[in-house]
């Protein structure tokens, strides 16, 4: 079975390569492979019913085939597939029907059709997938599956994408189904869970257990869900309305999917289930009651139908009802005779949709008020039509008399029991109302498809080619077959039959089940038969009659409407909460995202009622000093919310910033200190360079009761957090993990500084990701400035001309400005021994002696610096962080002091290279010690002795902490080059261009030429 | 245990400040509050360290009960430098929505507002879908065409 289904599966992938080269005669090859595991399947008959002999690979058991290969045993789901009677009995279906349909496609499509490739891979993997479903033995393989049609049947039927209605109902398919096939899901999983096994066969054969024994109500909840997924999927009332919907697929689809596989789908998990809980509390009534329903408004739906292929799909939906009743019932004989009329439907009702296909492709229409004379047209069409609608009638001697025959005799004898009170007899004239209602939607459809209507022009009909015909002709054919001849049919079903009566003598067994055949004798079923003929006979001569009366009657039950009504009102409910939630305010968002923030964990603490924990302490005794520092910050945080001015504001936030580096030293933390304090002075210089085109007022703009819920929101915001923080310490009980970690610092990672140690060895992996944000962050900087590249383009300073950097413009007139600008300029000239390289380039308004001066005094001392942080690290406060801010630090210096030009003197390589560089070392340094056989990040001591260093111990983080050091100067290196030097070029473009303008304009306006010449002047002084 | 109620309170001020100001509508006043509350998270993780301590730098004599907790501190070291990158980020942005909108203010989203008018109307879902009779329609159509140019 597992060859078989990775056969159909491989060839349906290469489907679209065979199209290509036969193009629709491919259809031909793709039926090949169902045809071939078809003739498989009739091989495996003494298997599957003789026990043990010929099966092919898998073992055997009690007149079954099983094949088992484990995929996930974490979750025992493997892949179990079982051929017993009944999977091979739909099996015969699934593959029979399948290759007549594909060889019937290689005629009813045209060569020059779209996507037929992929409509080709698609049926043949429908194929396969329902032979899965119908062999699969383990409850979630055979959801897989399951969904598997699902999904394939939304494809096939929008296959005219282009087609409004196609796609339409191809998603309503898909919704319902799916909506089932999810219940299904949940119910198949309590299934599998109460029984503690996904096996189908080994839960059927406790299920008597599990009927009366403590999960008797989940048991029973889970074959409702069950029930749900295969109403949905059988198109049983209230969810029938998709099936007619499907009908905008093409025929063929509609012939396989929509008549003998996927909707018996549903029909195939009532059987497979029934032998083992058709005695469930809701089984009964859910599938007699919606089955009987389903008949009876099919049947009465189908007479109102205009469209040949409505009427069909319409009668297919009352013949699914009637299949659940009767494969539901749970008895031997009703068992029998549900499998008889499934295999009766199966081949009826595909022969009468290849006909309808024919039809359609031949003449240009189904509707039956434009078809006439199509049986002067085609007499061999209309004899096939006519044999499978006079088994769909249940006309004898077709295959449709006799399973409906033993249906009648199994409901008779249901109705005889007394248990069935007061039930069984309702059921009884149910189904003749429902048979009655067949034979005359039968009737309809041979007269409305193949009738001389008088007033009507002949339709217009090309001949049919003999191979178009041959699949319906094939199936009406063995309708025939098993209507004379029905013992075969009988042998394959008893086996199944006989599961029902419980005991395995075959005399009862027999007895109870009762044979197919034509003949029984004058029996109540024969009775039955003759009243439904002469009442189908009755409504066939009222027809104009009966088509008055149902025109009379409102459509009150229209599934469709209440589908297209629930999705409207989703789609309001989805508009109206959208509209509602998202209304495109970040203050609205923050201010719900925050207030919950705040209220949850409030509310939580509230609600746990609990004394404040001891230990609170308001001055640290270690460190009084702290609550000098604490009142600084708080001073800066209240002033930085009043702050109506940018900087002013920005000063205040690096007062709390400064204020938290003070708390830092005074709580015994060296290492986050020197941090803060480089980190705050590298933010401040940074938020200056940026906001210098920013006008210097901070606007307040959200005023009003809006300020007054931002006051509530924070202040209780920051209270909650408080307490939170308070209660959460005060849940402590274990001693904190870091007591061990000075040891581990000194020991494992061979260094004193112990946080260093902590961010280099004992929590690497955290810093190197913490390093890649900073790499992503700067590249981020960068390309939100330089928007195309990263600015690498290295000028030389040397070919930028003198002070021609940051010019300020001509501010005219005899000011004090203009002034102190020329005295400027004079001093300028006699800089002639510059002390930064690329200082000269400056405009002389913008230097500054004193800086350049300090700037070559401190830079390379800085540097210096920097790496004796990064190297001493290890064991003194500083480290690979430290040691980068102090570089970049320098660096600001640089820039700040002699303009971009000097920047790229002193760092004359680009940050992109510099994070390059940094996260490659980092990862050198976790990745090597693997090659020596350790773990990633680990770190190696080596001890020696250099002349003039003397002894040295050298730690190999030391490496990874070079890595963050770099990482953490290109960073530094990117917000300078893009928030300093490209601003900086920004400015002198808009500048230059303003003045371009002004002095136009001042020209045109404030010379003493008249105002006939003012438009010329420009342009004749702008010629030299 | 130990709680430290300057660390706390400073901790609740800054939290208190930084979420007043992330609720502006002015970019750098919604980026200063993210300082804060960055600032205020830090303390608030310094105060799960507990009283302060000696320098955690390690020595053989010492009781390891008498450092200022090291675990607290890497955390906050690499909380600071993060704060950084995202900060210096943010100014790009700043500095982008100056340079191409002229304006420091987020603004509310148009696309959020269009979307919460749309109609639930959709063309695919609720059109009236023509009766379609036949799969061939197309047959049809180029007759229909050949009467249209005979005539």
């Amino acid at each position: 079975m597992i060859a078989v289904l990775a056969v159909t599966f491989a060839a349906a992938t290469v489907a679209p390569w065979i199209f290509r080269k036969f193009q629709r005669n491919a259809f031909y090859v793709l039926a090949a492979v169902p045809a071939g595991a078809f003739v498989w399947l009739l091989g495996q008959y003494g298997a599957v019913y003789g026990g043990g002999h010929g099966s092919t690979g898998g073992s055997s058991t009690g007149g079954a085939i099983e094949e088992t290969m484990p995929w996930i045993p974490d979750l025992k789901l493997e892949f179990a597939f079982r051929m017993d009677v009944l999977a091979w009995v739909m099996s015969l279906l699934v593959l029979g029907v399948g290759t007549l349909v594909l060889v019937y496609c290689a005629r009813y499509f045209k060569n020059k059709d779209a996507d037929l490739g992929g409509f080709g891979a698609q049926l043949l993997a429908f194929a396969g997938a329902m032979f899965g479903l119908v062999t699969a033995d383990d409850l979630l393989m055979m959801f897989i599956f399951w969904e598997l049609t699902t999904v394939l049947s939304y494809l096939l039927i929008g296959y005219a994408r282009t087609r409004l209605a196609a796609r339409r109902s191809a998603l309503q398919a898909l919704i319902v189904t799916t909506a089932g096939g999810l219940a299904m899901l949940v119910g198949l999983i309590i299934l599998g869970q109460t029984a503690g096994t996904y096996r189908i066969s080994a839960i059927l054969a406790e299920a008597s257990t599990f009927a009366t024994g403590p999960a008797q109500a989940a048991v029973a909840a889970a074959v409702v869900l069950i029930l749900v997924g295969a109403i949905t999927k059988s198109a049983l009332v209230p969810f029938h309305f998709w099936l007619p919907g499907a009908m905008a697929a093409p025929t063929p689809v509609s012939a396989y999917l929509h008549a003998a596989a996927m909707v018996k789908a549903g029909i195939y998990i009532v059987a497979r289930l029934a032998p083992g809980f058709s005695d469930s509390p809701a089984w009964l009534p859910l599938v007699l009651g919606l089955g009987l329903a389903t008949m009876l408004v099919g049947g009465y739906r189908a007479l109102r139908q205009t469209d040949i292929k409505l009427i069909l799909a319409y009668g297919t939906v009352s013949q699914l009802g009637f299949l659940t009743m009767v494969v539901g019932l749970g008895k031997p004989d009703a068992a029998l005779a549900g499998l008889a009329l499934l295999l009766a439907h199966g081949l009826f009702k595909a022969a009468l949709f290849l006909v309808v296909g024919i039809i359609d492709h031949q003449s240009g229409t189904r509707d039956i008020r434009k078809l006439s004379g199509v049986y002067q047209s085609s007499r061999a069409l209309a004899i096939v039509a006519a044999v499978a609608a006079a088994s769909m009638a249940g006309v004898p001697p077709l295959a449709g008399f006799v399973a409906k025959e033993s249906v009648f005799e199994a409901f008779v004898h249901y109705g005889a029991d007394p248990a069935s009170e007061p039930w069984g007899p309702v059921l009884l004239v149910g189904l003749v109302l429902g048979s009655i209602l067949t034979f005359a939607y039968s009737a309809r459809f041979m007269w409305g498809a193949f009738a001389t209507k008088p007033g009507v022009d002949r339709t217009p009909f090309k001949a049919i080619k003999p191979s178009f015909l041959a699949a319906p002709a094939v199936l009406s054919f063995l309708t025939v077959v098993y209507g004379l001849w029905p013992d075969p049919v009988d042998s394959w079903i008893q086996p199944y039959a006989a599961v029902f009566t419980g005991s395995h003598d075959g005399g009862t067994t027999a007895s109870s089940a009762g044979h197919l055949a034509l003949w029984h004798g004058l029996t109540t079923a024969l009775g039955l038969t003759a009243v439904t003929f002469a009442a189908g006979i009755a409504m066939v001569y009222a027809r104009n009659f009966v088509s008055r009366a149902q025109s009379r009657v409102p459509d009150w039950i229209d599934g469709d409407r209440a589908y297209q009504r629930t999705i409207g009102a989703l789609d309001d409910v989805a508009v109206w909460v959208t509209g509602r939630t998202q209304r495109g305010s970040l203050y609205f968002y923050l201010a719900v995202i925050l207030t919950v923030a705040f209220a949850v964990p409030l509310t939580a603490l509230i609600m746990a009622n609990k004394p404040i924990p001891g230990g609170l302490y308001l001055i640290d005794p270690n460190s009084p000093l702290q609550v000098i520092a604490a009142a600084g910050i708080i001073v800066g945080a209240l002033a930085a919310v009043r702050a109506n001015k940018r900087f002013l504001a920005v000063l205040m936030v690096s007062v709390t910033g400064y204020g938290i580096a003070l708390l830092f030293a005074f709580q015994g933390a060296p290492d986050l200190a020197l941090t803060q304090m480089l980190v705050e002075t590298i933010i401040l210089v940074a938020f200056v360079l940026a906001m210098r085109s920013l006008p210097p007022e901070l606007r307040d703009r959200t005023g009003g009761k809006y300020r007054v819920v931002r006051v509530i929101i924070g202040v209780a915001f920051g209270v909650t957090m408080i307490f939170v923080a308070i209660y959460a310490m005060g849940a402590r009980i274990s001693n904190p993990v870091s007591l061990s970690f000075p040891r581990l610092a000194y020991e494992g990672g061979g260094g004193l500084n112990v946080v260093n140690v902590t961010l280099v060895d004992i929590r690497a992996w955290d810093t190197f990701g913490e390093i890649s944000v900073l790499a992503v962050a700067a590249t981020g900087v960068a390309s939100l400035i330089f928007v195309r590249s990263r600015g690498e383009r290295i000028v030389k300073s040397a070919s930028v001309p003198e002070g021609s950097v940051g010019r300020r413009p001509a501010v005219g007139g005899n000011s004090r400005e203009e002034a102190s600008l020329a005295m400027v300029r004079k001093f300028a000239g006699s800089l002639a021994d510059p002390w930064l390289v690329a200082g000269r380039t400056l405009a002389p308004e913008r230097r500054s002696i004193i800086f350049e001066v300090v700037t070559r005094l401190i830079f390379h001392s800085m540097i210096v610096f920097s790496v004796y942080l990064l190297l001493a690290g290890h064991n003194l406060p500083g480290g690979g962080f430290a040691g980068g801010l102090t570089a970049g630090l320098a660096l600001t210096i640089r820039y700040l002091a002699g303009g971009r030009f000097e920047l790229r003197e002193a760092a004359p390589i680009s940050a992109g290279m510099l994070l390059g560089t940094g996260l490659a070392t980092a990862a050198v340094a976790g990745f090597v010690p693997l090659i020596f056989g350790g773990q990633v990040f680990q770190s190696a001591i080596f001890e020696f002795w250099l002349p003039l260093f003397g002894n040295i111990k050298f730690v190999t983080s030391t490496i990874f902490d070079i890595g963050v050091y770099l990482v953490v100067v290109g960073l530094a290196l990117d917000v300078l080059r893009s928030l300093g030097g490209e601003i900086d070029e920004h400015f002198e473009e808009t500048a230059s261009a303003d003045a371009k303008r002004s002095w136009a304009s001042t020209a045109g306006s404030a010379g003493p030429v008249s105002d006939e010449t003012a438009t010329t002047v420009p342009t004749t002084k702008r010629t030299p | 245990m130990s709680v430290n109620l300057t660390l706390l309170i400073v901790m609740g001020v800054l939290y208190a400040c930084g979420i007043y100001l992330i609720l502006e509508r002015s970019l750098t006043r919604v980026l200063l509050g993210l300082m804060l509350l960055a600032n205020a998270t830090n303390l608030l993780i310094l105060a799960t360290g507990g009283y302060a301590g000696l320098a955690p730098l390690f020595s053989k004599s010492t009781d390891p009960h008498d450092y200022n907790d090291p675990l607290p501190q890497a955390l906050i070291l690499t909380s600071i430098v993060i704060s950084f990158a995202v900060t210096a980020f943010m100014l790009g942005i700043i500095y982008r929505t100056w340079a191409l909108a002229r304006q420091d203010d987020i603004q509310d989203d148009a696309e959020d507002r269009r979307v919460a008018k749309t109609p639930s109307f959709d063309a695919e879902d609720d059109s009236v879908v023509p009766e379609e009779t036949s799969e061939f329609p197309v047959t049809e159509v180029p007759a229909a065409a050949k009467e249209g140019a005979t005539e």
